[in-house]
């Protein structure tokens, strides 16, 4: 049976394990049909071009995990930005672990989306929000929905700020020979009131997983929303992000995306500029080796005038790794002042590394300032040749110059400790030592 | 100290250094002039192993030991230095971290434990000071949106710190107004001893009448077509270069 025979199937027996009287589950069904009809996207789709999903429909994932898991705090500290005191949400392949996890109702809702979905008192948000912005056409989006059950709940009303940034970390253990996971979050910033997250996937075996995950984030008027995608996974884990984004006037979401490892990674970041003199912001640092992929894939659309957009993501390419840019702005006709750049910039340090880069501008207003630009170079001999006459050698000094090609996507960290992590990370996948902290 | 020996090198199957010798002995300040294109930086640049030139004839001596096969860390690590005329942008990586690698994997290479962290910082505070260097300057990153006098300054800073055998000037003095110039000397000045050497790279005579040489070579055409003393210096400041091309075509 393959992938998607197993998924229709058993989305039956999700249906023994759900309210199939809840408003919700007319959505889940509804998207199950989109599933059905369209399955998996093929490399024949543009979209979909330099990535195949083939490999991984042929692998037979577990879609329920069969037990509840348990990690020991110690064990697993790591993954945790655990220098500082955070919110965290985790789940243990794909099930909620109330022993790792910080959640709190005071003053904000940070917790669990199968609350959310269920519980009466969060009916009246789930109505106005749940599968508002995602996508009801997009397949993989569709399929998130059918099967959403679990995952991050997160409610900060009209001026607040948490006390913290919130950790939502997923840990797959192994438990089963191959595990499917489909979290869903919904994340909710409500008038001038602000919100940090770090999310991270984590697989702890070399068994495969497969996570297709869908955020909806809703930034209402002056919101500021930082969301950092730490992507470092092990080389058997697969990971379909889809987020999708809808802002209102004035608000400010700044998604940053740090992929260093796993199998297959595509980030679908989507968003949507519902309003006015609002700020938008992805970046991106990627560095890969192995034959790891990696295939970003953003869209915003500026729907309403006076809005900025700025996109920048950097990629240093080894071994025989692939990566994929692929950047659309839409301007719509009334969308006039608009701002909206783009850059990506990449190196490849390997013969047989590649990326594809596009960027994709359909503009329709003629007041805008729209500017993109790609590059895909290798390192500069001239620097690497100062370096070296400085006794640094060969390899550190490769290190240095790409830390210092990346170095401006991490300047906008706000989370000084989690820069830090970053940087380690850098410096551990570059695989250096240069006697400081990078 | 340093030996160079019938030295050609090309870049591209273009030959620019067509036989030069040269000697340098501890406690020597040698100055290397000539006009524009004459090989000079090349000439820097080969001594420093940069792999873009090919050695096809020649080679350069380092205290009886052929460098030929090092690669420029190597030659770092025993003791070569080349200020550049052109320092590179490292953004995110400050001046201090800079030094603590350069110094470590000198060390490491070596075989020394690193340095400690607090000697590390009593060495960087008074090479700093020597050179007038803020200490501010120390923790903004690595040549980025510096001046062209601060990034010649970080040179002399870097050399100060890695107290090399020979340094190699490049065009040290180019940028510099008269104050960053005479700071800059002073540096070299202070770091020159009867065990190390200077070869100083320039076009004019400015920057030797703060750092004084005990020989002059005119370059030209990649080879060294006239040597003396520091009034050969004046000698091309007051004449410019043309007699001497005219001399050299004879």
């Amino acid at each position: 049976m393959d992938l998607k025979d197993k998924l229709v199937s058993s989305f039956m027996a999700f249906e023994n394990n759900v309210d199939v009287e809840h408003p919700v589950h007319d959505v889940r069904t509804e998207a199950m049909k989109n599933f059905e009809t369209k399955g998996f996207p093929s490399k024949k789709e543009e979209a979909w071009k330099y990535t195949s999903l083939k490999g991984l429909q042929k692998i037979d994932f577990s879609i329920f995990p069969k037990q509840d898991n348990a990690l020991a705090y110690k064990d697993v500290k790591k993954y945790f930005i655990h220098d500082i005191d955070t919110y965290k949400i985790v789940f243990i392949d794909g099930i909620y672990s109330s022993n790792l996890s910080e959640t709190t109702h005071d003053g904000v809702d940070i917790c669990l989306m199968s609350s959310a979905l269920t519980k009466p008192m969060y009916k009246q948000i789930i109505d106005v929000y749940f599968n508002k912005v995602a996508s009801k056409d997009e397949s993989l989006t569709t399929l998130n929905t059918a099967f959403s059950r679990e995952g991050a709940y997160i409610y900060i009303p009209k001026n607040k700020m948490p006390k913290k940034p919130v950790e939502i970390v997923h840990f797959a253990t192994g438990n089963e020979a191959a595990l499917m996971l489909q979290p869903r979050n919904l994340i909710i910033v409500e008038e001038n009131a602000e919100l940090q997250v770090i999310e991270r996937h984590q697989s702890l075996t070399s068994n495969e997983v497969l996570t297709n995950a869908v955020t909806e984030i809703f930034a209402a008027k002056s919101a500021i929303v930082d969301y950092y995608k730490v992507q470092n996974d092990a080389s058997t884990a697969s990971l379909i992000d889809n987020t999708y984004i809808n802002q209102k006037d004035k608000s400010f979401v700044n998604v940053h995306t740090f992929s260093f490892g796993g199998k297959l990674t595509r980030n679908n970041l989507n968003f949507y500029q519902n309003g006015e003199y609002m700020d938008s912001t992805m970046k991106g640092v990627t560095i890969l080796g192995d034959k790891q992929h990696v295939d970003h894939h953003t869209l915003v659309h500026h729907i309403e005038p006076n809005c900025e957009s700025h996109q920048d993501y950097k990629g240093i390419y080894g071994e025989n790794s692939t990566g994929v840019f692929n950047g659309k702005i839409i301007v719509d006709k009334i969308a006039q002042k608009t701002n909206a750049f783009q850059q990506n910039n990449n190196i490849l340090i390997s013969d047989k590394a590649t990326i594809n880069t596009k960027p994709q501008l359909e503009i329709f207003a003629d007041d805008v300032k729209c500017s993109h630009g790609c590059t895909i170079g290798q390192l500069d001999e001239d620097a690497m040749f100062y370096l070296q006459s400085r006794g640094i050698p060969e390899k550190e000094a490769r290190a240095l110059l790409m830390y210092a090609f990346a170095n401006n996507i991490l300047e906008s960290v706000r989370i000084p400790e989690l820069k830090m992590r970053i940087n380690k990370l850098i410096a551990n996948k570059l695989g250096v030592n240069l006697g400081f902290d990078l | 100290m340093l030996k160079i020996n019938d030295l050609h090198a090309s870049v591209e199957d273009k030959e620019i250094l067509k036989g030069i010798n040269l000697e340098v002995n501890a406690g020597e300040v040698h100055a290397i002039m000539g006009p524009n294109g004459s090989g000079k930086s090349t000439l820097a640049s080969v001594i420093a192993g940069k792999e873009e030139f090919e050695v096809t004839k020649g080679n350069v001596v380092l205290d009886g030991e052929d460098l030929e096969d090092d690669a420029p860390e190597d030659r770092a690590h025993k003791g070569v230095f080349l200020s550049f005329q052109y320092p590179v942008e490292i953004p995110g990586v400050s001046v201090t971290n800079f030094m603590k690698t350069a110094i470590n994997e000198s060390r490491k290479a070596k075989g020394l434990e690193d340095m400690p962290a607090n000697q590390m910082l009593k060495l960087i505070r008074e090479k700093a000071e020597m050179l007038e260097i803020d200490r501010k300057f120390l923790s903004r990153s690595l040549n980025e949106g510096f001046s062209g006098g601060e990034k010649k300054r970080n040179e002399i800073f870097q050399m100060a710190m890695l107290e090399p055998k020979l340094a190699i000037l490049d065009e040290t003095d180019s940028g510099l107004d008269i104050d960053a110039l005479r700071i800059v000397a002073n540096g070299v000045n202070k770091l020159k001893s009867k065990d190390n050497a200077v070869i100083v790279i320039t076009h004019y005579q400015r920057l030797l009448e703060y750092i004084v040489p005990d020989f002059v070579h005119v370059l030209h055409n990649g080879k060294i077509v006239k040597s003396g003393g520091k009034e050969l210096a004046l000698e091309l400041e007051a004449k410019g270069y043309d007699w001497i091309k005219q001399e050299a075509t004879v």
